[in-house]
């Protein structure tokens, strides 16, 4: 018998021109002392199935059938029985455990209020409690950082306060909403061996929401796979994704990136002869062919930066070094990768790289000419036009205000003023096409377009320039992992095609295997070791760098 | 507004605004009031019978004649007489025109002011951020009819007297919109310092583009939407800080009155029982500077999507 059964549900979002289903009815049971996963892209409704559990569905949204059993007892039947078992018997982790902790209070406060709503205890009693709760979840010195607010956590530690929250009530059914997606990888695993642990430990049954295959592939022992509301397919882990039935769940699986093998491209399957390898692209008749040269595009020399916290003093002592000595080089035509945890100073460099800082320190080579120290807005420009960088998030990366022709025609009307009407049009048509969207985009707002179609536009007005050297600053990272073979697929044939020199920059170990030639290691702004890419994942050199490598999620270690 | 949705009149009818414009009976009643109230400012030569402005139309006979439902009314003067026989309506439609004028023409010129300097100063951010943000700190701590006072003052030591009754209007425009630009600055400048972190505007500087153009072809629509809504509730203030002062005897003169004006003429005859002199125009400024907040108000929740959610 089961812990939690979902039985048929169903979940209707009444918008104003339509009804959203997010969930169609979902199937799902869980036992105690398992671990169910819960994976789907963005938009699948496997939040949606989390927050249905316990009641935290949003207007307009309603459960329109189905019923959630936890033990025997109907959850939706009586609303009184919600607020028993919220937080109760059902504890719940949020994604960011910045903002899921009241800043205000102490995080001891926050124990005591919770172990108090819940059960008849003194305040000596609860704090007694969630000491040792803080001490059971890693915390260390609990007693003395009872009293400390959130703020003076960090991230990782954040997380373990939120999961000791979730767990103060002896609740039996865990549900863990995308809980490592904010955190490095080094903090991510720690937190997920912690999940097991208590799993384990406490007999709880755990529903585990996220959208990353390899922390399905390491901590779940069945696993739901979600697409618009429908769970496809419900099985054993391991037989999932060693063997997937559905074409959904294959094309899931397939476009994870392996850590195990350089592959050439991401196999697609979901989109039919769409995915061709487009091999005579129009903008090539434009581009002023390069030979291929294997000589350094990009120097970077001691290159530091710091920024000063405060305003009165320069160089005072709160400067923090975001980037410290960093040197390295690129080759034309090659991808460098740059791989590193949050603050490791690697959107730095690429900002400096593309001139959008002025580093503090230390200087950036590009084709011989010392970029740093150009003064004249005119020479400027010249480099402006060779070097084009392309953003993380694809949805602040476009001016939501203007038609997608404009986005990407005003770095072609900047650079060649005196282009003519039929020509520009030409050049937009030809670069849409590139980056193989539909002809009638052009004259579409963003609003209109899907993350990776955004990431495309973004890529199309980086094209429009005929850059040499593309900075791609986690190109990927806001996208699903289907739509994120597809863009990566995209940018390696365009590189392939047009000879361009790519400095990709991700926390991603995974990506950045099959998109790079060499990589780069940082660590706290400094370079810990540069090699070729087989090399780097093979006989790591750096410590860190071993540990990096060994604590990324691998969707291969279903095999073992 | 929204460019997106004044492209075409289908996109408009599709979009969230006009949606929840129909759901809104506040909004609706108080646009058709507001666009009732500016029909018949506008075109009131059409619709009165009477110019009040016009001295052959004078009648000292007609004067004090109270509302048309009282016992003493007559059907042709629906409001009344002014102590000098003309219409009431007439006058107070008249006077709002010049309110309005000035109210719109005063809020023009802070906007222009205000965001010109709330956008450089966010976007440029230094010294020159510093020198601006502290100028509306200064600025803020007068209040602002106390500034506009100042301003006639000086205005009026500066132009001689027979070019004051004409220069008056500007003077007042003048007056109104300079106590005013400081809230557009900072509204301004807190939206820019938000958007020109964001990745387009950077995408752009990597391009190439210049300041200028970053500044009023990107940044500038996409702070449009807090700026328009403050704008509307400034109207409604520039509106009635223009009575304020018409009212204290340093706005438009007497021959050519606003509702200020009108009010402050009305005012002498309140105690002798002609209510209706002030009554009016004074009821006519509250209901448009209303009807104006209440469209403002309307426009934040709509426009806000944080209070959307």
């Amino acid at each position: 018998m089961s812990f939690l059964k979902i039985k048929n549900l169903s979940v209707d979002y009444q918008m104003r021109k339509e009804t959203v289903y997010a969930a169609k009815n979902v199937n799902i049971e869980v036992n105690k002392g398992e671990i169910l996963g819960l994976v789907g892209e963005s938009g699948s409704g496997k939040s949606t199935v989390g927050n249905a559990i316990i009641n935290l569905i949003d207007e307009p949204g309603k459960v329109s059938s189905g019923s959630v059993l936890l033990g025997d007892l109907n959850i939706h039947e009586d609303p009184k029985n919600i607020v028993k078992y919220r937080g109760k018997k059902v504890g719940l982790i949020f994604q960011d455990p910045q903002t899921s902790l009241n800043p205000i209070l102490t995080i001891g406060e926050q124990l005591i209020e919770t172990i108090q709503t819940h059960l008849e205890l003194t305040k000596e009693e609860a704090k007694e409690r969630s000491i040792n709760l803080l001490n059971e979840v890693g915390i260390k010195d609990a007693s003395s950082r009872f009293d400390n607010y959130p703020h003076q956590f960090s991230g990782g530690m954040r997380q373990r306060v939120v999961i000791s929250l979730a767990l103060c009530c002896e609740p039996e059914l865990l549900i863990a909403d995308e809980p490592t997606t904010a955190l490095d990888v080094s903090i991510q695993s720690q937190i997920l061996d912690l999940i097991k642990k208590l799993t384990k430990e406490r007999n709880l049954a755990v529903i585990l929401i996220t959208h990353d295959m390899g922390v399905i592939a390491e901590t779940a022992n069945r696993v739901a796979v979600m697409k618009n509301g429908n769970v496809v397919e419900i099985g054993i882990t391991k037989e999932i994704l060693t063997n997937p039935k559905e074409a959904y769940t294959k094309s899931l699986v397939s476009s994870v990136p392996p850590t195990n093998k350089k592959i050439s491209r991401f196999i697609i399957i979901e989109k039919e002869n769409n995915d061709k390898k487009n091999n005579n692209l129009k903008i090539l008749n434009r581009w002023t062919k390069k030979e291929i040269i294997k000589q350094d595009l990009v120097q970077v020399k001691n290159l530091s930066k710091s920024f000063d916290d405060n305003f009165f003093t320069e160089n005072s002592k709160n400067s923090v070094m975001a980037v410290n000595k960093v040197s390295f080089e690129i080759k034309e035509g090659e991808s460098f990768g740059l791989v590193g945890e949050s603050g490791s100073g690697k959107s730095t460099i690429a900002k400096m790289i593309v001139n959008l800082f002025k580093p503090s320190a230390g200087s950036i080579f590009f084709d011989n000419v010392c970029i740093t120290k150009i003064k004249q807005n005119s020479e400027m420009m010249k480099f402006r036009k060779q070097i084009q960088m392309i953003f993380q998030d694809p949805y602040s990366s476009l001016n939501g205000r203007l038609k997608v022709r404009d986005i990407v025609s005003e770095p072609i009307k900047l650079h060649n003023p005196s282009i003519s009407n039929n020509d520009l049009n030409a050049y937009i048509s030809d670069l849409i096409e590139s980056v193989e969207l539909t002809q009638k985009s052009a004259d579409r707002y963003p609003h209109e377009f899907s993350g990776g179609q955004r990431q495309r536009i973004s890529i199309a007005r980086a094209l429009a320039t005929q850059p040499r050297l593309l900075v791609c600053d986690e190109p990927t990272s806001a996208l699903d992992v289907s739509i994120q073979a597809q863009i990566l697929n995209l940018l390696k044939d365009l590189q392939e095609q047009l000879n361009l020199t790519i400095l990709f920059i991700s926390h991603d170990l995974p990506v950045v295997r099959q998109m790079c030639d060499r990589i780069g290691v940082l660590k706290d702004g400094q370079l810990c070791e540069v090699s070729n890419t087989e090399d780097l994942f093979l006989k790591p050199k750096h410590h860190y760098t071993k540990e990096l490598l060994h604590l990324m999620p691998k969707i291969e270690s279903i095999y073992n | 507004m929204d460019n997106n949705t004044l492209t075409t009149w289908s996109r408009i009818k599709d979009s969230d605004i006009y949606f929840s414009y129909k759901k809104s009976p506040t909004a609706i009643i108080s646009s058709l009031i507001l666009l009732i109230i500016f029909f018949c400012s506008f075109f009131v030569e059409l619709i009165t019978p009477y110019n009040p402005f016009d001295p052959s139309s004078l009648s000292l006979m007609e004067a004090f004649t109270p509302p048309s439902w009282t016992d003493d009314g007559l059907s042709k003067f629906i409001l009344g007489t002014d102590g000098q026989g003309r219409d009431m309506l007439s006058t107070i439609l008249y006077g709002s025109r010049i309110s309005l004028i000035v109210g719109f023409s005063a809020i023009i010129f802070s906007l222009i002011l205000g965001v010109g300097l709330g956008l450089t100063a966010g976007y440029f951010g230094g010294k020159y951020e510093m020198f601006v943000m502290r100028l509306t700190d200064v600025q803020l701590t007068v209040p602002s009819i106390l500034m506009a006072l100042l301003v006639d003052g000086i205005a009026r030591g500066l132009i001689s007297r027979e070019m004051h009754d004409e220069m008056a209007i500007y003077v007042l425009i003048f007056a109104i919109g300079i106590s005013e630009w400081p809230q557009f600055a900072r509204v301004s400048r807190a939206a820019t310092l938000v958007e020109k972190n964001k990745d387009y505007v950077s995408a752009s500087t990597i391009i190439g583009v210049s300041n200028l153009v970053i500044m009023f072809k990107h940044i500038l629509p996409n702070i449009l939407r807090p700026i328009l809504v403050i704008g509307t509730i400034g109207l409604a203030l520039a509106i009635i800080a223009e009575s304020t002062l018409s009212f204290l005897g340093v706005g438009v003169p007497p021959t050519t009155p606003s509702l200020g004006t009108l009010i402050r003429l009305g005012n002498d005859f309140l105690f002798s029982g002609e209510w209706w002199i002030t009554f009016f125009p004074a009821i006519f400024l509250v209901i448009l500077a209303f009807s104006i907040n209440l469209l403002g108000d309307w426009m934040r929740d709509t426009l806000n999507p944080k209070l959307n959610k």
